[in-house]
């Protein structure tokens, strides 16, 4: 088994006989609740916690007859870039030895790009399946808001966030896309993508077909990247254009403030959510004494330097005097980046840019500087902003062998245009 | 560094009503670190007022009894139970 801390447990899941899925394995994040089988989220605070139900996808993967071969490493949470904020250790990449796999999703990303299972699930609430896809030569879908239900992810910020698969080529990602999506009663935010003019054929669509297809680069995502990246990212685009695809460049003025709009709300849901933990219900407990003075000794030893920090910034962004100056304003930037994007994607079939502007950073080199890790999520936040679908494929190496992720983002519901258009590259 | 850099008294302020307890090397750092992340927060004051025009809609469904978790179930990651509840600190 792997030599590179991606799973946090390894107790084997076994699916129904049959299925699409018989004779695989779905290795799965593990802030994805899985009935009897612990799910930390990757924090102290839920070291034991063995949930007793299944999430939606859990379902739907075991009804496919999938094999679960065990639960993912991920930054605590949710909440980082690179796979090292896990209670239970940093996560070894195996396509870059000696740098981070990205995240959050560092685990299920390493433990395919490894060879290790066939596919595995994460989530994305502002990058976390597409930047460890990037950073470990794989393939990661971040899905339209409300195509897959959010029923059992346990939540960070819940008006961003999807699960979405990974697997080494576009087909085997849209075909385990294909076993997730769709609507589920418990979550009151999925849709039904057949009442937005598509299906769920996303298999079918990895025909690798881009004649025709017509390719929008905005020019603020390739700012700023590091060179070795826009290099490796204009090689994927000739690519494709060699196949039939044309490419223009567009202007998104708005994404210059999506970072900074997507941390206050992402912080802002967090510091709601993660409310909950008061050791009462679940997770470590404060122990005996006043109820103020438990709860705080129980967050304080449950959480991680990463969670405290995000979850007082989203306190401070919601207090008093605050809401409208950081709040309001990044839902304004919100607004705008959606709007930046319908315009943007009413003359091109879909926007590409490199999935993240640097190679992956050596390891242990981000986490003194927080800023710095968040700036790194200025090309995969936006789409989170707008609700889009948006796909990472490998788009080639660096000179030094570091691997490098083309992002692909569609319209709403157009994961069959993203799908199509990343099966050309792999 | 931002002129609306916080100080260790509102870090500790927000760190009261987030319910987290924070040791001293944890102010210090994290007094330092929001200056950074909030004064790059800043850039926000440059968004234009946006039309929210979203098409949301309120997603409604019968409150029917169905299967739920058993009592067991609920309370079994609790820490602490007693007559089938949760037990938890005292109040005051």
């Amino acid at each position: 088994m792997t030599d590179y801390n991606a799973y946090i447990a390894t107790d084997t899941i076994e699916g129904a006989e049959g299925g699409p899925l018989a004779g695989k394995t779905v290795a799965v994040k593990d802030n994805i609740s899985t009935k009897g089988v612990q799910t930390t989220c990757g924090s102290a605070m839920l070291e034991g916690y063995v949930p007793p139900y299944d999430a939606t996808v859990i379902k739907r993967l075991k009804d496919a007859g999938a094999t679960i071969p065990g639960k993912t490493n991920m930054d605590e949470f949710g909440m980082g870039t690179t796979t090292e904020t896990s209670a239970y250790g940093a996560v070894e990449n195996p396509a870059a030895r000696g740098r981070v796999p990205g995240g959050s999703s560092g685990g299920s990303a390493a433990v395919v790009a490894a060879g290790d299972a066939d596919y595995a699930l994460g989530s994305d609430t502002g990058g976390s399946v597409r930047c460890p896809a990037a950073f470990c030569g794989v393939v990661g879908i971040k899905p339209t808001y409300g195509l897959v239900s959010r029923y059992g992810l346990v939540a960070y910020a819940n008006s961003l966030e999807q699960i979405g698969p990974l697997a080494p080529t576009v087909e085997e990602a849209a075909e385990l896309l294909e076993v997730i999506a769709g609507p589920d009663e418990r979550d009151g935010t999925t849709r039904d993508a057949r009442e937005h003019g598509t299906d769920y054929d996303f298999a079918d669509a990895a025909d690798g077909d881009v004649e025709g297809l017509s390719i929008g680069v905005p020019t603020e995502l390739l700012d700023g990247a590091d060179e070795r990246v826009v290099e490796t990212f204009w090689d994927a685009i000739d690519e494709l254009e060699s196949r039939g695809a044309s490419y223009h460049e567009v202007d998104l003025p708005s994404v210059e403030h999506a970072v900074e709009a997507y941390y206050v709300i992402a912080m802002s849901e967090a510091s709601s959510n993660l409310a909950r933990f008061d050791g009462v219900r679940y997770g470590q407990s404060g122990g005996e004494g006043n109820w103020n003075e438990s709860f705080a000794k129980a967050r304080d030893e449950g959480f991680g330097e990463e969670v405290k920090r995000r979850v007082l910034l989203g306190t401070y962004a919601l207090s008093a005097g605050y809401h409208d100056k950081y709040y309001k304003k990044a839902q304004d930037a919100r607004a705008w980046v959606k709007q930046d994007f319908d315009e943007a994607l009413s003359g091109a079939d879909v926007l590409a840019s490199p999935t993240m502007p640097v190679p992956p950073m050596k390891r242990g080199e981000s986490l003194d500087d927080p800023l710095t890790m968040y700036l790194a999520d200025a090309n995969t936040t936006p789409v989170n902003l707008a609700n889009l679908p948006a796909i990472s494929v490998p788009a080639g190496e660096t000179d030094d062998g570091l691997p490098v992720g083309l992002q692909l983002v569609g319209p709403a519901f157009g994961e069959k245009t993203i799908i199509r258009a990343g099966s050309a590259l792999a | 560094m931002s002129d609306n850099a916080v100080d260790g008294d509102e870090v500790t302020h927000i760190a009261d009503l987030a319910r987290i307890d924070l040791d001293e090397a944890e102010v210090e750092r994290f007094t330092e670190q929001f200056g950074e992340i909030l004064s790059a927060f800043e850039a926000l004051d440059e968004v234009p007022e946006t039309d929210r025009d979203a098409e949301l809609t309120n997603v409604m469904r019968p409150d029917k009894v169905r299967e739920c978790l058993s009592q067991d179930e609920a309370l079994q990651n609790a820490p602490d139970s007693e007559a089938g509840q949760f037990k938890g600190p005292k109040v005051s």
